[in-house]
């Protein structure tokens, strides 16, 4: 039962990717992304993961993706951006980029050929995790908020728009 | 869920693979920057799926630390990424990469 829920999760995650990758219309690639982060929080869930799954949702899902819908919504595509992306589209330009990326998972599917390891799935509790991010792990979570304050100031800097205007005194 | 899982860490393993190559793929062939940046999403959750999946096959708590830290470094580039998305449209008018290839626009 396990075993059919993680298949049918996994195609559905690795199909929506695709469809993300391919549409023309970038609200309507975001929709088949936030379906993909879904189908990997299942997939988190079923590998005995339930609080990576939790925060899959809720970090991913809910706060990243909604700031990809304020800036689509902010930026208001057009239906010219939309033909332009189409004819982004076509056959010739999917050629080189499914070439290396097909090589590249034919290695990686080389790797993995060697057998098959089965695997005890214990449910690892947040208790054992949150045990380890603030025992052995404690420098890496200081070094993740001075990222996290790094990323708050960039994005503020980035989000003003003084930028525009000592552009337009340059000119 | 103490029940033995039928399926093999390498499955597992061949899902986080695939979505690496997609979102390489995609970032191969887009060059709108807001496909791009979802293109890097992918790339970060494959390699989140490795982590748990290698974490679920030892039984260890390692692998979801490190799926918290690729969580923030995520959460960070986004930010910082749509930041520089909203500077792109308005000092060149145009969310192309081709658009934005010289510096100084």
């Amino acid at each position: 039962m396990m075993g059919v829920l993680f298949y049918v999760a996994a195609v559905i995650t690795v199909v929506a990717a695709i469809m993300a990758m391919t549409r023309s219309n970038a609200a309507h690639g975001l929709i088949f992304l936030i379906v993909t982060l879904l189908g990997i929080a299942v997939l988190f869930f079923l590998l005995g993961a339930p609080f990576a799954a939790a925060l899959e949702i809720v970090v991913y899902a809910g706060a990243i993706m909604v700031l990809f819908v304020f800036v689509i919504m902010m930026l208001n595509l057009g239906e010219q951006a939309r033909a332009r992306e189409q004819s982004l589209l076509a056959f010739r330009y999917w050629l080189l980029p499914s070439m290396m990326a097909g090589v590249l998972l034919v290695e990686l599917l080389l790797v993995f050929n060697r057998g098959l390891h089965p695997m005890a799935v214990e449910t690892v509790t947040p208790k054992a995790v949150a045990l380890s991010l603030f025992g052995p792990y404690i420098l890496g979570v200081e070094l993740a908020s001075m990222l996290l304050l790094a990323g708050l100031v960039g994005a503020y800097h980035l989000g003003r728009d003084f930028l525009t205007k000592d552009r337009g005194r340059s000119q | 869920m103490t029940a033995a899982m039928a399926v093999p860490m390498e499955h597992a393993l061949v899902v986080a693979g695939l979505l690496f190559c997609v979102g390489l793929f995609g970032l191969m062939l887009r060059r709108n920057i807001i496909f791009m940046l979802m293109a890097l999403e992918l790339m970060l959750n494959g390699a989140a799926l490795a982590f748990i999946a290698a974490g679920a096959r030892w039984g260890n708590a390692d692998g979801q630390v490190m799926f918290l830290f690729i969580l923030t470094i995520a959460a960070a580039e986004v930010s910082v990424g749509l930041g520089l998305v909203l500077q792109m449209r308005r000092q060149i008018r145009s969310l192309d990469m081709n658009d934005a290839s010289r510096l100084r626009g």
